[in-house]
């Protein structure tokens, strides 16, 4: 170690992953992997969260649940901006979680012509 | 280090309490089925040291949920994959149950236990990886020693340790950065900075986790200090029997010389830092500094007179700087957070936390961080969980094997060097062990001058023969053969033993037995006068026990389990117990279906 500098270069670095273990408030994505929704593709629709995310390079806490009862529209994502409503998207596509990702996460804008749900 | 990102990352405990309950095969299990199900690369497991709730473990905390299951096992494996890593459903039974009201609780930060404790030498056991350098570095690691290194002149360093009031967390609590600064006015070629991880108190095991849960914390710490005083070589003393702090240690050396965090040049400084670990055999008179330098110097560990303080003539003769590991593990936090952070926290004369290493009969058995001035009731009901079995108080014995132990009256008490000091006991490194109604402090008191009588390296003599003479005592008054007289000649040898001592060890030996005659004096007349045990555990004083023969149904129960045979009879016909042979053990009692049988 040669500097300081480099020591914090370093910390950025690897910070990133430690991340997962923070408590405090970002957003978070919740994925509906009840039997019914991994029967609907919901494994591909977590995955395609994932790789969306990493190559964003976003800060977002990815959480499954269990079957909400709306089956018939699953795959179904939750988007949960800190102090914004949560909101509900279903029958989606990978391209779908691209265009959620991209307009609400990113930019705070709701998809409104996926939307399905809101929460209070 | 994976580039890509994992969406959870399981924290399995490995520390050495929740290996022993099969931490091991239960991270097997859990890769067995992380691959089974196409999950390895979404999710990462994380080996981490101890989170203090060894009695629980093994611990898994699975994020980001932040979700504590303990006692888990192989068995549990599939359905936590399933439910909660595909799913997202909390295993509901595997997760923390408070013993005084059966709620259960997901998350970690809302359990009693943890709830009442502040994290600064713990902050982050059960936190990180401790093999992983990276994610020390992470968390803000090695960047008070970077300051330090690049900013701060020594005697800066000196007057912020001194300032923020930290006082040695081995047992005598002398202020650390007075004992830094005399090592730094030492003149000399050479200095040695040693870190003291013997831990000889029985049932202690607060350095062996942070060794094992955090190591480059020590090595911080250490860094720090050795810039300070003018050290460029350490040895850190762990004793043998720590095979996983040793280990652990032995690779964050390793990974600290890669990145050029010890070694020559640190942070192009100048400063150069070179450490070794050096094995101890494991005698509690090792952790004595003295003791432990002639140890590291390859002679027979005993101590020497002080003065000369090892701050002027220390290992190999040279100013040497000594202090234990949860004082190194303070370092970082107290150049991080600034003096005022740290004193903010604690009392008066006695600033920060301290660990504890909570054992005897209580609830949640543990180690603990605490605030300074937290009360011994808060330490005992609170985190601790009350008493097992609704048995009641009665003592709680504080400082390891040289403290002394405190009666209900005190469990108020706010605990700091000084209160303790003054009510007949003492901090020492955190040993805390509860006692319920069913102790006897007479025994209690033998107990541990047996411990520290047979650990005495026999040096000096008011120590070897002091102890000695003193434990004598203490068996006759057990065996039911205390004279009158036997008190007095006790507090006598005790006052005499303290004040003639070599080194701590004898100083110390006599306060279990001064600090229980001081608050149970009723119980060693009961034993002299009365030939009594009114805990009943000196099995030669307790009375024999004698069946009803109207209420005896004949059954045979008692006489089965009766270890001595002392109980005869016929089918159908009242048994008796011969009392000449009855050692009282009272084995019997809870065997007989109609209660007929009783101590006499
Ligand atoms: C018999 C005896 C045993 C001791 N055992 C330990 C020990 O296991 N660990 C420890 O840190 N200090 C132990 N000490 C205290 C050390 O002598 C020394 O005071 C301490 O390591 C200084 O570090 P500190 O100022 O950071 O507390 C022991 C002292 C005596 C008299
Ligand atoms: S070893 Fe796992 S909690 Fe202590």
């Amino acid at each position: 170690m040669k500097s300081l500098a480099e020591l914090k270069e370093l910390r950025n670095k690897v910070q990133k992953e430690m991340k997962k273990r923070d408590q405090g408030t970002k957003a978070e994505i919740i994925v509906g992997m009840g039997t019914c929704g991994i029967a609907a593709g919901a494994r591909d629709i977590l995955k395609a969260v994932l790789a969306e995310i990493e190559k964003r390079d976003l800060d977002v806490r990815v959480t499954q649940t269990g079957c909400i009862g709306m089956c018939e529209k699953e795959p179904l994502i939750d988007v949960k901006l800190p102090g914004k409503k949560r909101i509900t998207y279903g029958n989606l596509s990978e391209a779908d979680v691209q265009k959620i990702i991209t307009e609400h996460v990113v930019n705070g804008n709701i998809v409104t012509d996926l939307v399905i749900a809101r929460h209070n | 280090m994976k580039d890509s990102i994992y969406r959870s990352h399981v924290l399995i405990c490995t520390g050495t309490g929740c290996v022993s309950s099969g931490a091991k095969t239960l991270k097997d299990s859990l890769n067995e089925e992380l691959a089974a199900n196409d999950l390895s690369g979404e999710i990462k497991i994380v080996e981490t040291g101890c989170h203090g709730f060894c009695e629980k473990g093994p611990i898994m905390i699975v994020y980001p949920e932040g979700v504590f299951y303990c006692e888990v096992q192989s068995d549990d494996v599939a359905e936590i994959v399933e439910e909660h890593l595909l799913k997202g459903r909390t295993v509901e039974r595997l997760l923390f149950k408070e013993p005084m009201t059966e709620e259960q609780i997901p998350s970690y930060q809302d359990i009693a236990f943890y709830k009442k404790q502040q994290r600064i030498a713990l902050a982050n056991c059960g936190k990180i990886d401790p093999e992983d350098i990276d994610e020390y570095i992470a968390l803000g690691g090695y960047e008070a020693a970077g300051k330090v290194l690049t900013e701060m002149d020594a005697q800066e360093v000196v007057d912020t340790i001194k300032d923020s009031g930290l006082r040695g967390r081995g047992g005598g609590g002398f202020p650390t950065g007075l004992k830094w600064q005399f090592a730094k006015n030492s003149e000399s070629d050479k200095k040695y900075l040693i870190c003291n991880a013997d831990e000889g108190d029985p049932g202690a095991f607060m350095d062996r986790s942070i060794l094992e849960g955090d190591p480059h914390r020590i090595i911080e710490g250490m860094l720090v200090a050795a810039y300070a005083i003018g050290a460029d070589e350490g040895y850190v003393y762990v004793r043998a029997e720590y095979p996983l702090a040793i280990k652990r240690l032995e690779k964050a050396i390793e990974d600290a010389e890669e990145y050029g965090l010890l070694g020559d040049d640190i942070f192009s400084s100048g400063f150069n830092f070179k450490l070794h670990i050096k094995k101890g055999a494991g005698a509690f008179v090792c952790g004595e500094e003295t003791a432990l330098m002639n140890s590291i110097e390859g002679k027979r560990g005993m101590p020497t007179p002080r003065p000369p303080y090892p701050a002027v003539r220390g290992l190999w003769g040279k100013p040497t700087n000594i202090n234990n590991v949860e004082t190194y593990a303070n370092i970082p936090y107290i150049i991080n957070e600034g003096v005022d952070k740290f004193t903010a926290i604690g009392t008066e004369g006695s600033s920060g936390t301290k660990v504890f290493a909570l054992t005897g009969k209580i609830n949640n058995t543990g180690l603990v961080e605490v605030p300074m001035g937290t009360t011994l009731k808060e330490v005992i009901f609170e985190i601790g969980g009350g008493l097992g079995q609704g048995k009641k108080f009665k003592a709680v014995q504080t400082g390891g094997p040289s403290g002394g132990c405190l009666p209900e009256d005190y469990l108020d008490l706010p605990i700091d060097y000084d209160s303790l000091l003054d009510a007949g006991t003492m901090m020492g490194s955190g040993g805390m062990v509860v006692m319920d109604e069913d102790s006897c402090m007479v025994d209690v008191a033998r107990f541990f001058l047996n411990f520290t009588q047979s650990e005495s390296c026999g040096k000096c003599t008011p120590c070897r023969e002091g102890t000695k003479r003193m434990l004598e005592i203490l068996n006759r008054i057990t065996d039911g053969e205390g004279k009158e007289g036997d008190i007095e000649l006790l507090l006598e040898l005790g006052e005499h033993i303290k004040s003639t001592s070599l080194c701590g060890l004898g100083q110390s030996a006599p306060n279990p037995v001064l600090s229980t005659v001081r608050y149970f004096r009723d119980e060693y007349e009961a034993h002299i006068h009365d030939h009594n045990c009114p805990a009943g555990v000196c099995s030669d004083l307790a009375g024999a026990y004698v069946i009803d023969e109207e209420a005896c149904i004949g059954c045979s129960k008692c006489a089965k389990v009766c270890p001595v045979d002392a109980i005869s009879g016929e089918i159908k016909n009242p048994f008796t117990i011969d009392p000449d042979v009855c050692i009282a053990c009272g084995a019997c009692e809870p065997e007989c279906p109609v209660d007929a049988i009783s101590q006499g």
